[in-house]
């Protein structure tokens, strides 16, 4: 284990991340980003922030990994499987009653497989073409893993599988996967209505207009004041009544917008978009 | 019992620990008032029915915090089924999904040592019952920082890894059984 980290040394990185890189970090919750940036130190041998920036200097192309081991990507299939059951039972057929086409954003999509879940859910209803889906990260890197839609065996199984089972999907989740050793390769096919793009929540800005918007488990790594402004794009990117999903923890009820959204199911956290 | 004043409780406990931390809050003083901030070993995809079923006999209220809630007096925490729980220094809770940490999510380590980081020399942390080493570093953290550290006895632990481990790497203050455990809090 590393030496502990100033805060000072952590506004400092995040500064010069800023002026430097198109990255802002500045207002990352400080418990999580100073263990990533200790993560970060022990991978690469680097003994001080300092040492980062020294890095990061001599090294620009360092920061797409940096950002790569920053950003928490650990995610999994049917995380909460009853919130993917309202999104089966309740939210989407009240959707696709009243529209042809149902627009779909991800945001912060890691590896993908929240991505593979939504497709899988619509799949097996047969509501598959009639999406259009976005998936966005930060980190170009985890998109094209998301892209490949490749998953560690043992995950699989022990994760993916279990919460599947949970999910009461129709089918076995081997249906739709080829295992490669160790590895298990996703149906590509069921990407098809699905554009990945790099997008950072901080700073990329609206991508849209979309009628459900998953966010989940991603803005816990934000402070409150970061938080508030990315709940602001996530109402000026849903349409009128529009759904909007975050984590089991996660809430608006501070923000700036929690007036213009309505409770969907609160167990899940399911909002709905009133007022523009 | 102790010339100091604390800020914060924070427990970690896993194997054998629940009938522990069951006793140690149906007997705590209904005016204990310091914050009480428990993380536990839990089956990660059952969210609902831990809290429920250690208040049936608790008699502090206790709570999941949601991602930044606001620590308040005499209210125990609990940490979520499958989040890390750490604690910032404008004194609210910050939830993570990040990497399991000793094999577990919630990790007890990194629980007790965010609360330390903040509360320093204010924090009191206790260590139950367990089958694995989760939270014996965040002990060491405790204990580097300046405040005090107990563990449950672990001839009295129907698990006494964790203790041990504890025990092996930092010096601990008290080594205590239950009735203990809860005499000591309620003398705070």
């Amino acid at each position: 284990m590393v030496e502990e980290i100033e805060l000072s040394e952590l506004k400092k990185l995040a500064v010069f991340i800023k002026d430097r890189f198109q990255y802002d970090f500045t207002n990352y919750a400080v418990s999580s980003f100073k263990r990533r940036i200790q993560r970060v130190m022990e991978l690469y041998k680097l003994s001080s922030v300092d040492e980062i920036i020294r890095k990061l200097s001599s090294e620009p192309a360092f920061i797409r990994t940096f950002v790569s081991e920053l950003t928490v990507n650990v995610t999994e299939m049917f995380r909460d499987p009853s919130l993917w059951r309202v999104l089966r039972d309740k939210i989407l057929p009240n959707l696709f009653s009243i529209q042809d086409e149902v627009k779909i954003w991800h945001a912060g999509c890691a590896s993908g497989e929240e991505v593979y879940t939504m497709a899988l859910v619509l799949h097996e209803q047969g509501w598959l073409d009639r999406v259009k889906v976005v998936a966005t990260d930060i980190d170009q890197g985890i998109i094209k893993r998301a892209q490949e839609g490749k998953y560690s065996y043992k995950n699989m199984l022990d994760i993916n599988g279990k919460n599947y089972v949970r999910y009461e999907g129709t089918n076995k989740l081997s249906d739709y996967y080829k295992e490669d050793g160790q590895t298990c390769v996703m149906d590509k096919n069921l990407l098809r209505n699905v554009a990945f793009k790099e997008h950072d929540l901080v700073r990329s800005g609206v991508l849209g207009k979309f009628d459900i918007v998953l966010c989940r488990n991603v803005m816990i790594y934000f402070n409150q004041t970061l938080q508030n402004d990315v709940f602001k794009l996530f109402h000026q990117s849903l349409n009128s009544y529009g759904y909007l999903v975050i984590g089991s923890k996660e809430t608006l009820v501070w923000c700036d917008i929690a007036n213009k959204f309505i409770t969907v199911n609160n167990e899940e956290k399911v909002f709905k978009k009133v007022r523009d | 019992m102790i010339d100091r004043k604390f800020k914060v409780v924070v427990i970690g406990g896993s194997a054998g620990s629940f009938q522990v931390v069951t006793k140690i809050l149906s007997e705590i003083r209904p005016d204990f008032e310091l914050p009480i901030i428990m993380c536990m070993h839990r089956l990660k995809h059952v969210r609902n029915g831990f809290v429920e079923a250690l208040s049936i006999k608790s008699r502090l209220p206790i709570v999941e915090p949601r991602d930044k809630e606001q620590i308040k007096k005499g209210t125990v925490y609990l940490a979520p089924a499958n989040y890390h729980m750490s604690v910032e220094l404008a004194h609210y809770f910050a939830l993570s999904t990040e990497e399991m940490v000793n094999n577990s999510r919630p990790a007890i380590d990194i629980t007790i040592d965010t609360t330390s980081y903040v509360y320093r020399t204010k924090t009191l942390g206790i260590l139950l019952s367990g089958a694995n080493k989760d939270g014996a570093w965040g002990m060491k953290r405790v204990v580097d920082r300046g405040g005090y550290t107990i563990v449950q006895d672990p001839a009295e632990c129907t698990i006494n890894t964790m203790p041990t481990a504890a025990l092996a790497i930092t010096p601990i203050n008290e080594v205590l059984k239950t009735n203990q455990i809860i005499a000591f809090l309620n003398s705070l």
